[in-house]
């Protein structure tokens, strides 16, 4: 016996005229346009179709919606598969694919059903009190194996997701009887009104549209968040599969309804146990009789009311067992009501075949044949979203729920969800369960009594969690693990704190309920990433020379954010191999680099250079118009975090350039010095890093190639000294010319409005083939620069390098203004005269290159840190490998033979004083 | 994820804003004690309930103001400029 | 008529020889002060034969995880702060210090705070020899400690993988693996193959979608790994009421006793606890017990968010860490992946945490992982994290005589749970601070000594 289609044209939303095929476990499924894939399994007689977490206990379909515990299928195949998905919150489609989770080999033999016969051993909280010994990955690959559910998919998700956002004045979520006359009435008030509904279907659509609502189906409201913010997800399908909505609304009103609470007996998680209401709804929605001959077991007047749905739906009501002595409720015409009595056992175990009830007083037993258990215990408000905006919840005793306390502004709750119900309830006790008389009238020993299905937690494992003192809802919760089920306890939790209750002497309410969590209903992680995937996750910067840089085949990397070469190899080249020859050609002709990402800053007003004076460690006041100097940034506490060449235009005006990385940094530091602490000095503070491009010439030839290429001879090294900044013109374009350089050669780096800068590379390129030029990237740049031991934030400092450990603290105690992080500098750790100090390394025996990293210490590790490599390179114009390094009071240990160690290996290292290359600095002079 | 009302461009999401902590925090001259410094830098009331603090609306206008915003329950309790003082204001 | 000291429940009269009525607990009076256990049956011991056994009584035989106490008079510690690093202090106290005349008092139920909200990864992969030493000391504690508390607390030493997304990263990760091993601590360096072999699913890209952030490589922690977060709290709470420590749950410090500026006791709803010592172990909320006692601390209050999927069958092998992208991954042993971010950026002790800040971990984890996108994010929540400037904790005394303090871990609290409650004890009981302690004192922060971990914290600790 199972379950059966109706003749049409039972079923309000199914359309007959489109009927469909899916597979599930292997096995042709009929169903038709508007069927779930729960309903068209129970059409299809299909009544087990499942097993259970732990003891792997044969499951059914056991409700109509998204509280489903059991009923979990595994759809669609490769990239496209989703595991867990509720069969009855998933609608049918042709072709689909499903396989029940968590069975193996098969649904019907399922190896680890041999749980269900251990039962006695894993009661809740097992494994906490054994598999120690002797430890826990012994145990825990079996464990591993057998947890989890359904399968993730071994390929990338072919789908797409889109995310939206929306302000209006109403929101409604729920489209129902309390949530459609909502939004009627604030739409005819003049309110914009956006509603949405979580099934396909929308009974008033008509009404709504009318008055101008703006309607969603399928559209389920998932989390209310801080200042009226509501998130929803959308079943969509097609080119897009999921749509995130994020609204903002200053009224929302939830009209989400109410779950069905399961009545508790042994066994009551057999396949064909159903909440009643479902039972009912997929007679009326799907035209669906879930068994042959139904026994509707309640405590609750709804109860009646699904029997006398079935009964006018023609589908055979065996008896209506109700625990409750009285009544009003109407049963329908010549169905038994057994009063005062509950189910005792059932009979089946991959299917229902038959109920033995019992009277609550004990006495004589009754068996009862039927297929199918309608379970209506009561019901419990959805207060989720109305929790998790932080309302407060009170137990209403009649009829044993939880409804809000109060209300939260801006979020009303209506209908079901704030305990107004359209159909009676009458009085429905809190605790239900069969006495001991009736099951003692049993004689033997009753099954188990579920409480949570998915997790297969029984009565007695709360009454276990009460016993070792777990007695508060949320340690009853992580003990037993009830309500931590994809379902998260919607049909279980407030079973579950009644049972406590009554084992701790404590009404429901005094157990209380444990915090209500977004999201209501479980989204797809594609869904909540909103379309911030691919090329849309953290899109990387391109330089406006980007396409030159791909025309020489540049290696390009990501540096600070942005798409930079790291080098030009050649064929067969190597990335290290290319920038060592890139370096070298730089020292001995000369080289084009783009700086473009540099940090670019105008500071601007009669306060300017004071006002540089207290952000940066040196002085910038004294700077001539037309002088650049090297400038240091500290924060407050002392730590250096950016540097950059400081440039004067004027008395009024300066151009900063900061790290590549830090520009925006450096701009918002200004900033929030002027409007929060200096307010009232008159500075200007403009970012324009990305309206600047810079095109950066190195090497002893780079004049001869500009001179070339037409530059005027008031830049020649003659006429311009090294940091020093000319405004220039060029082919009718102003340019500001800065004689600077990272590498140690005779640099300009030319500033030029970005949209030239393609254009001024390809003329420089051209024009310095005569010259042996040669494009260099990044990694060519930091061998040249650690060549002359120059400064890299960020590489050679961390989050503690102060001024004074890298040689930069000379001078500031004869400046006078009291700059970002000064006192810091004069706390007593800043003294210590232990603390590490930036030094060059050179290899003993100058062939081993130093790894970055590698650590000094007097004996191999472990062993006390003395210092670290921190820049490491070969040198292709000294010959040997060279390196910068940290190291404990190194400034006064220059000439010392150190050991630094890699990975347990150690290399022999000098000490050594920096620049190693060019040590008098002349070579940046250059010569015309 | 909250609203703020920027007092330039009006109510913004959250994620327009970035939060620059306590605010009216003096910087104390260059000859205090290491103590004072100390509690300039990090020592903080931290209070559950009203705290005073400054926000930047970085993806909008760039200017800073001040919020006085409960940390237990986010509700903005006033908005005012970066140089007024601290509202009184009722705890709640 | 005074609670049996087996269940702490079933009230003995105080006439010798009465015995607790509880089933099966035959506890009975002595002539003395105190009870003599007469052949108590209830079971206490925790094994895989004492599950058999038990099985054959339908599990009614087993005792009280912990006694629920009535809180005395007077104690000679007062612990505030029911979460792993109160009860590990008290636990301590009584084990390493024979002091027991000890309380932990709880404002909500023990482990509600961040202990039963983070994403319960162990580790010790930091930077400074400081760190090191304190982080491996209570690593090796959690290696063994489910046999000493004689509770399993699932310690799955499946390795912690940071990634390497460029060049640059590979030689942080060299200063940092080379940092580690100076310090004596387990540390490797891998290559892109190596980490593929370990975690085929993440992201390596391919010809037609080059990764945007490619993997070159990773270090690795093998002796890191996750832990069951509940068990931590109640393995310890179970180890020190057995030692003698009353716990007090849902009872919240409502101000502190004090004479002539000295701390001698705290105020509850449930009356005056006096004790020569209290110590504060709240994270979160450090700040507002230090205000109730009148001092500040260098402390910021975040929310740290964590989320998990629904469960599926194994997919992740180890805890991965993508700095670049700021978020974090593993697979608990239920199956639910989950997952950990970085700090809300605002103060808040809301516990729960911006949708904003939300979307970019998943947005990092549909990034890292393509093939684990269609599973659904089941629940998210958020803790209260104390952070401080150096992310390095703070332990010892405070500047109130009398009250001493554990806080500052910020996102990393959880994994030092046994070395911050071992020193919390320490310095209780001794008036010394523990040597892994001496670096970590609210002294720091005027000397500018300070121990920064930002690196090592990476996102969350």
């Amino acid at each position: 016996m199972s379950g059966y289609r109706l003749a049409a044209p039972a079923g309000a939303w199914i359309d007959r005229t489109r009927p469909l095929r899916f597979r599930f476990n292997g096995n042709e499924v009929q169903g038709f346009a508007g069927d779930t894939v729960a309903s068209a399994l129970l059409a299809n007689g299909l009544v087990h179709v499942a097993r259970s977490f732990k003891l792997h206990r044969p499951r059914g379909v056991f409700s109509c919606g998204i509280e489903e515990p059991s009923a979990l299928v595994d759809v669609g195949l490769d990239g496209a598969r989703t595991p867990d998905t509720r069969a009855t919150d998933l609608e049918a489609a042709d072709g689909m694919v499903c396989h029940p989770g968590n069975a193996w080999p098969s649904l019907r033999l399922d190896i680890a059903a041999i749980n269900a016969r251990l039962a006695a051993l894993l009661p809740a909280g097992f494994y906490y009190k054994t598999f120690m010994w002797p430890h826990w990955h012994l145990f825990e690959p079996a464990i591993r194996a057998m947890a989890g559910l359904g399968h993730a998919a071994d390929a990338p998700d072919p789908d797409r997701y889109d995310e939206v956002s929306r302000s209006t004045d109403v929101l409604v979520a729920g489209g129902g009887a309390a949530g459609t006359q909502a939004a009627l009435a604030a739409a005819r008030a003049g309110a914009k009104v956006l509603l949405l509904e979580a099934t396909p279907h929308l009974a008033q659509a008509d009404a709504l549209r009318a008055a101008g609502v703006e309607c969603h189906t399928r559209c389920t409201v998932f989390g209310l968040y801080d200042h009226g913010l509501a998130a929803a997800v959308q079943t969509v399908g097609g080119v897009v599969r999921e749509r995130l909505w994020k609204i903002r609304a200053p009224r929302i009103v939830v009209a989400i309804g109410a779950f069905e609470r399961p009545m508790l007996f042994p066994d009551n998680d057999r396949p064909g146990v159903m909440l009643a209401s479902a039972v009912e709804q997929y007679a009326v929605r799907y035209g669906v009789a879930c068994g042959q001959r139904i026994v509707v077991a309640t405590a609750c007047d709804s109860g009646y009311h699904t029997a006398r749905a079935l009964k006018a739906a023609g589908i055979e009501v065996a008896a209506i067992v109700d625990a409750r002595e009285h009544s009003r409720a109407e049963a329908p015409e010549s169905v038994a009501v057994h009063r005062a009595s509950t189910i005792v056992a059932v009979a089946g175990k991959r299917a229902v075949r038959g109920v033995t009830i019992a009277p609550q007083a004990g006495g004589a037993l009754r068996t009862i044949e039927a297929d199918c258990i309608a379970s209506a215990g009561g019901w419990t408000p959805a207060v989720h979203l109305h929790s998790m905006a932080g309302g407060r919840l009170q137990w209403v005793e009649d009829t044993s729920m939880f409804v809000p306390k109060g209300s939260l502004p801006g979020i009303e709750m209506v209908g079901a969800c704030a305990g107004q119900f359209d159909i009676p309830l009458g009085v429905v006790p809190a605790d239900h369960q069969p006495s001991a008389a009736a099951l003692a009238s049993l004689g033997h020993k009753p099954g188990k009594v579920f409480v949570d299905l998915q997790n297969d937690v029984s009565a007695s494992d709360v009454e276990l969690a009460a016993r070792e003192n777990y007695r508060s809802v949320e340690h009853l919760k992580r003990y037993t693990t009830m309500g931590m089920a994809t379902d998260q306890g919607k049909t279980s939790n407030v079973n579950a704190l009644v049972l406590m209750g009554g084992q701790t002497n404590r009404t429901p309410d005094q157990v209380g309920t444990t915090r209500f969590r977004p999201p209501f209903k479980p989204v797809t992680l594609n869904t909540l990433a909103g379309g911030r995937s691919g090329e849309r996750y953290k899109p990387l910067k391109h330089m406006p020379g980007h396409a030159w840089h791909e025309a020489r085949a540049a290696a390009m990397e990501e540096f600070g954010g942005w798409l930079r070469p790291a080098a030009y190899p050649l064929k067969g080249e190597g990335l290290i191999e290319a920038a060592e020859r890139e370096a070298l050609r730089v020292r001995t002709e000369v080289g084009l680099f783009e700086g473009s990402p540099l940090g670019k800053i105008e500071v601007i007003g009669p306060d300017a250079a004071d006002f540089l004076d207290l952000m940066y460690v040196g002085t910038m006041s004294t700077l001539a118009v037309g002088g650049a100097r090297y400038g240091l940034l500290i924060n407050e506490n002392g730590v250096i975090f950016d540097d950059g060449i400081v440039s004067r235009l004027g008395p009024e005006h300066f151009f900063v350039n900061t790290t590549s990385g830090g520009a925006e940094r450096v701009a918002l530091a200004f900033e929030e010095w002027l409007q929060c602490e200096y307010v009232k000095r008159r500075v200007l503070v403009a970012p324009v890093t990305s309206a600047w491009g810079n095109v950066t010439v190195s090497g002893p030839r780079a004049w001869q190639l500009l001179q070339a290429a037409g530059f005027d001879a008031a830049l020649a090294p003659s006429a311009m000294k090294h940091m020093t900044l000319r405004e220039a013109a060029y082919g009718g374009v102003g340019m500001r010319v800065l004689r600077a350089s990272f590498g140690g050669e005779l640099g300009y780096e030319i500033n030029l409005p970005a949209l030239h800068t393609q254009a001024l590379l390809e003329r420089l390129w051209a024009t310095g083939r005569d010259f042996g030029v040669v494009p260099y990237g990044i990694e060519a740049l930091m061998i040249m620069r650690t060549e002359k031991g120059f400064l890299h934030v960020g590489g050679d400092t961390d989050g503690t390098t102060l001024p004074g450990d890298v040689g930069m603290d000379r001078g500031i105690a004869r400046k006078a203004a009291n700059f970002v992080g000064r006192r810091s500098l004069l706390r007593p750790a800043a003294k210590d005269p232990h603390r590490m100090q930036l030094v060059g390394l050179l290899p003993r025996d100058r062939r081993t290159r130093l790894p970055v990293g590698a650590h000094a210490a007097a004996s191999k590790p472990p062993a006390a840190i003395d210092g670290f490599v921190t820049s490491s390179c070969y040198s292709p114009v000294l010959g040997h490998p060279v390196a910068l390094g940290m190291l404990a009071r190194g400034q006064s240990r220059i000439g010392e033979t150190i050991t630094v160690w890699h990975l347990g290996v150690g290399i022999e290292a000098e000490v050594a004083k920096t620049p190693f290359y060019d040590p008098s600095g002349a070579r940046v002079n250059g010569s015309d | 994820m909250m609203q703020l009302t920027c007092p330039w461009c009006g109510l913004r999401p959250e994620n327009e804003f970035s939060c620059g902590g306590t605010t009216g925090t003096a910087r104390p001259s260059l000859d205090c004690s290491d103590d004072e410094w100390a509690r300039y830098l990090f020592f903080r009331d931290n209070p559950k309930g009203d705290h005073a603090e400054r926000w930047r609306h970085t993806f909008g206008c760039g200017q800073w103001f001040n919020v006085l915003r409960d940390t237990a329950s986010h509700e903005v309790r006033a908005v005012y400029g970066i140089t007024d003082p601290r509202p009184e204001l009722t705890p709640r | 008529m005074t609670p049996c000291s087996t269940t702490g429940r079933a009230p003995i009269p105080s006439t010798p020889r009465a015995r607790c009525r509880e089933r099966r607990c035959r506890v009975r009076r002595t002539r003395g002060s105190g009870d003599e256990v007469v052949a108590s049956s209830l079971r206490t011991r925790y094994s895989a034969w004492n599950l058999l056994a038990a099985s054959r009584q339908g599990h009614r035989d087993w005792a009280p995880a912990w006694r629920d106490a009535d809180p005395k008079a007077r104690y000679d510690v007062v612990i505030v702060g029911g979460g792993g690093h109160g009860l590990a202090a008290a636990y301590y106290l009584a084990r390493n210090h024979g002091i027991k005349s000890v309380c932990v008092v709880e404002a909500g139920w023990i482990g509600g705070g961040n202990t039963g909200r983070n994403t319960t990864i162990v580790r010790s992969n930091y930077l400074y020899p400081q760190s090191a030493r304190l982080y491996d000391f209570s690593v090796r504690q959690y290696e063994q400690l489910a046999v000493e508390l004689n509770f399993n607390i699932m310690f799955s030493q499946r390795g912690v993988l940071t990634l390497a997304h460029s060049r640059h990263d590979l030689d942080a990760q060299s200063r940092w693996a080379n940092a580690m091993l100076c310090n004596g601590i387990d540390a490797e360096l891998l290559d892109a193959k190596q980490v593929r072999e370990l975690e085929p699913r993440l992201n390596f890209g391919d010809a037609a979608r080059p990764a945007r952030f490619p993997i070159l490589g990773g270090f690795i922690q093998r002796r890191a790994g996750p832990v069951r977060h509940d068990a931590v709290a109640w393995g310890y709470a179970r180890g020190a009421s057995s030692l003698g420590v009353d716990i007090v749950q849902n009872c919240a410090v409502t101000g502190f006793l004090k004479q002539g500026g000295r701390v001698v006791g705290v105020a509850t709803p449930r009356g005056e606890i006096r004790a020569d010592k209290v110590a504060l172990a709240v994270a979160g909320h450090s700040s507002v017990l230090a205000g109730l006692a009148g001092f500040q601390l260098p402390v910021t209050s975040y929310a740290l968010q964590a989320m998990v999927s629904e469960p599926v069958k194994p997919v992740l092998n180890s805890v991965t860490l993508s700095p670049s992208l700021g978020a974090y991954w593993s697979q608990s042993d239920k199956g639910e992946v989950v997952i950990g971010g970085g700090l809300d950026h605002f103060p808040s002790y809301a516990q729960r945490g911006s949708f904003d800040t939300m979307q970019h971990v998943v947005a990092a984890t549909c990034e890292m992982f393509p093939s684990l996108g269609r599973l659904r994010l089941l629940r998210q929540w958020a803790g209260i994290v104390d952070v401080v400037a150096d992310s390095s904790p703070i332990i010892g005394a405070t500047p109130v005589p009398g009250l001493y303090i554990n806080c500052g871990w910020g996102t990393g609290g959880f994994k030092a749970i046994p070395v911050g409650g071992w020193t919390l004890a320490h310095v209780l009981a001794t008036d010394r601070d523990h040597e892994l302690a001496e670096p970590f004192q609210l002294d720091r922060f005027r000397t500018g000594r300070f121990v920064d971990e930002a690196a090592a914290a990476g996102i969350a600790h």
